[in-house]
Order: C-alpha cells, then sequence, then structure tokens
C-alpha cells in the first residue's frame, strides 16, 4: 500500500470501479458522459462548473482533470479563477449562513 | 517559457534529430510503458502506412523566421540561415507544372523571409494550382515597411493565407509565440480583413491554425472556431474563415519543453491512450509530399525536421517522380502519435 492517500496515478484508473460493480459503473459513467454532453448548457459552460465543483468537494484528481480539459478548450486562467471564486463563495457562504441559526440559539437561550 | 534562440544556435543535444530521435525510442517506450507507434497502428490498420494519390505538395522555403515560439517543431528563428535558393525554387516549378497535386502550401520559418519567395509565388501562381497556401505567422507582415504590402500581393496572386494564432487572448498567445506578438498578429489580420481576406464572399481565403499552449491536446476544432469567431468578432471586429486545430507534436523546441517541465512522459501517456485508428487512414502523410529548403523530400515536414529523407528511390525534387513516390513505405516514429491522437491532426486540421 502507498503512504499516500491520494495518488495522481489513480484517476487514470477511475474506470475499474465498474469492475467491482459492472451494472452500477456502467450506469454511473454512462451518466457521466451524457452530463458532459452540449445540452441547455454549452460542454465549455459545464466544464466550469465541474472545476469550480471539484474545489469544492476538494477532488484532486477532479481539479487535475478540469483544469486540463478547460486548457483544451481554450478557457483562459482568468475564467478557471472566477469559476474557482464563485465555488469557494458558495461554499463560505453556506458556512456564514448557519450564523444565523447561531443568533437564533443564541438569542432564545439569552436573557 | 521566453525562447530567445534556436536549439541550434544554443547548440542544444536536441538540434541533432538523431538525439531526438533516440530519445522517442527509449524511456517509457523502450520500457514498456507505451506501445510503440508501430504496434498501435498494427493492431487496427495495414503497416507500414503507404501513400495515396498525392494531393498537396508542401515546400518549405527555409527555416528563418522573425519569432522563436516555444514549440516550434521546425526551431526556427532569426538565426537560422537555411534557406531555398532560386535554383531549387525553379525545380519545385518544374514539377508544379507537371504534378497532378491540387494544393500547394509554402511553408518556413517565414516563408516571406526567403528573397525569391514573391518571384516564386508570381511563377507558381501563373501554373495555376487549385489551392495556393502560404502559412504566414502574421507578424511578418507588421515587422518591417518591406513586408506592409504583403495583403495586396496576396490578394493579386490569390493565395490561401493560413496563419498561426494559439489563443484569442494576449496571454495565452504571447506565452507561446512571443511578448508582443498577440498585438502584432492583431494588426496583421485587420489588414488582412481590409482587403477582404476572411469577408464572406470575397473568395478570399483566411484561415487560422490552433495549437496548444502546452502540454494538452487540441479540444473540439468546431467549438474552438465557434469561441474564436465569437471572441476576434465581439474584440476586435476581425473575421476568418476556418480554425484549424493542430496537435502539437514531441519533436524540436516542442519535445524540450516537455522534458524541461517535466511533462514528457505524461503527454505521451496522453497521445498514446488518445490514439485513434480512424485518424490512420487520413493522416496528411498519405496526400502530400514535403519539400526541404535543399530540395529533398519527407513524409512530411516534422519527417522533414527529423533528417528523414522519404523511402525511395527518388529523394529530391530534382529527380521527384509521383509514380515511384507513390510506391514508397512511409517513414514512421513515436513522434507520429501526434497526428493520430483524438481527432487527428494535420496542416488542414482534424482528420477524423
Amino acid at each position: 500500500m502507498a503512504n499516500d492517500y491520494y495518488n495522481s496515478s489513480d484517476l487514470k484508473k477511475f474506470g475499474e470501479i465498474t469492475e467491482w460493480s459492472e451494472e452500477l459503473g456502467k450506469k454511473f459513467f454512462d451518466y457521466y458522459g451524457k452530463v458532459f454532453e452540449e445540452g441547455a448548457l454549452s460542454a465549455r459552460e459545464k466544464s466550469l462548473i465541474a472545476l469550480a465543483v471539484s474545489h469544492v468537494v476538494h477532488c484532486p484528481y477532479c481539479i487535475d482533470a478540469y483544469t486540463k480539459d478547460g486548457l483544451q478548450r481554450g478557457i483562459t486562467k482568468e475564467e478557471m479563477m472566477e469559476a474557482v471564486h464563485v465555488g469557494a463563495a458558495i461554499q463560505s457562504g453556506a458556512t456564514l449562513v448557519h450564523g444565523v441559526q447561531m443568533m437564533n440559539k443564541h438569542k432564545k437561550l439569552s436573557m | 517559457m521566453a525562447i530567445k534562440k534556436s536549439l541550434s544556435a544554443r547548440k542544444n543535444e536536441l538540434s541533432n534529430p538523431e538525439n531526438q530521435l533516440h530519445f522517442l525510442s527509449n524511456g517509457i517506450f523502450r520500457e514498456g510503458k507505451l506501445a510503440s507507434f508501430e504496434q498501435k497502428v498494427k493492431a487496427d490498420n495495414d503497416f507500414p502506412l503507404r501513400p495515396k494519390k498525392l494531393e498537396i505538395l508542401q515546400i518549405n522555403v527555409g527555416y528563418m523566421c522573425n519569432q522563436v515560439c516555444a514549440h516550434c517543431h521546425v526551431d526556427a528563428g532569426p538565426d537560422r540561415k537555411e534557406i531555398m535558393t532560386r535554383e531549387t525554387m525553379q525545380q519545385c516549378l518544374d514539377i508544379i507544372k507537371s504534378t497532378s497535386t491540387h494544393t500547394l502550401d509554402l511553408t518556413g520559418g517565414a516563408p516571406e523571409m526567403n528573397p525569391n519567395f514573391r518571384w516564386f509565388v508570381e511563377e507558381a501562381s501563373k501554373i495555376g494550382v487549385k489551392d495556393f497556401i502560404v502559412r504566414s505567422n502574421l507578424t511578418i507582415i507588421r515587422s518591417n515597411p518591406k513586408y506592409y504590402d504583403l495583403p495586396e500581393f496576396f490578394k493579386k496572386h490569390n493565395i490561401h493565407v493560413v496563419s498561426s494564432m494559439p489563443h484569442y487572448t494576449k496571454d495565452m498567445t504571447d506565452r507561446q509565440r512571443g511578448s508582443g506578438v498577440f498585438n502584432l498578429s492583431i494588426k496583421a489580420l485587420e489588414e488582412l480583413n481590409a482587403v477582404g481576406y476572411g469577408k464572406e464572399g470575397s473568395g478570399l481565403q483566411l484561415d487560422l491554425v490552433y495549437n496548444p499552449g502546452g502540454a494538452f491536446l487540441p479540444g473540439n476544432q468546431e467549438s474552438l472556431e465557434k469561441d474564436f469567431k465569437n471572441a476576434l468578432k465581439k474584440d476586435f471586429n476581425i473575421e476568418f474563415n476556418h480554425l484549424f486545430a493542430i496537435t502539437n507534436l514531441p519533436i524540436s523546441r516542442f519535445l524540450e519543453y516537455l522534458i524541461v517541465s517535466e511533462n514528457y512522459e505524461d503527454y505521451m501517456t496522453t497521445l498514446v491512450e488518445a490514439f485513434n485508428p480512424a485518424a490512420v487512414a487520413n493522416v496528411m502523410c498519405t496526400n502530400t509530399v514535403s519539400v526541404g529548403w535543399d530540395g529533398y523530400l519527407y513524409d512530411c515536414d516534422f519527417n522533414q525536421m527529423l533528417g528523414l529523407k522519404v523511402a525511395s528511390k527518388v529523394q529530391h525534387i530534382k529527380d521527384y517522380n509521383e509514380k515511384l513516390l507513390t510506391n514508397r513505405n512511409i517513414i514512421t516514429s513515436q513522434h507520429c502519435f501526434g497526428c493520430t491522437a483524438g481527432a487527428g491532426s494535420s496542416c488542414q486540421g482534424s482528420v477524423a
């Protein structure tokens, strides 16, 4: 076993999850492929959303994959960084909006 | 990655094509981590590759260039002195008169820097080929007043202009092609548009070439063309006809970049994993003959830079024989993965 939890070469083995659960693995990859096709949103827009989400869910494999995907699509570094900030803003907003819950509880318990 | 001089001027060991070929045949390929080009082709196609009908004569009129691009497979630059002579040009003209090829494709370096470039274009255009391409790097048009009239000159001879433009933003263009290249290229495109190039109904064809600005493959050609057209129109009111998405081949200065940036193994893995048997059938070496500045013949411009002359009794333009050349085996190595990855790649863009 490797001593590192993450190994960049594991990304290439992603498809192997199907070997231990063929039906579910296949359904997932079919779904995944379909999601990223051109639709109401362009594949380019979807790539930027994927990059932002990759950061929010702290997935190093996904960050590598969608940075490369963005470069291939001609997406600029400024667009990529703005997408990351969108993810970061939502994530920090999600934390801060819980401050209201804290305030509610504080008010309820305080004289 | 700012580069000021060619590999040749820097006496870099990669300036020797034999060293490049040795490098490409060893390492991950020798160790068996990756299948060789020959092994991959043999799985689905006939090997060795053989030419079909010769349709394109691509002539490299010299390696001199006003730019020193980081990815250049020619290792071109101001310090390169290899220039086609008028005598060799005349030999080419004699062949153009008799050949059945329908496309003449002039490349370099910056072909316009050859002192006999205009004479050659004038003489060749008199012969009449269906498609007469000049690969212009754009900045040459604005580099010196003696080149300012090139748009008019191209128009006069109905030249099909094909120009490099790796991105519609300054940052990504200048990183690959050098500081200031983007602004000069935009100015040159405006000049070409002004005489009718790229304008609907003008009949004057202006195509752009997109090369990725790093160790990744080009995306979908159609999508990139759409994005380029929208951005160049919106930002600069520039129009063009088609965008050709071309993969960077792992030779010369791009190979140097891959090695120095420690991207070589990953890039080769990407190319091999993206191998597309359908692209093999349409690779450009099956319908093209490349002529070097000294008149020697090659399967493609890349093989020219690797010093791999055609495997034929006929090896020089003065001895050109279409029947013998069509009956040759095409020389391949690991660099050929660049033309067969994904949608395939040729001087005319995607092939599959």
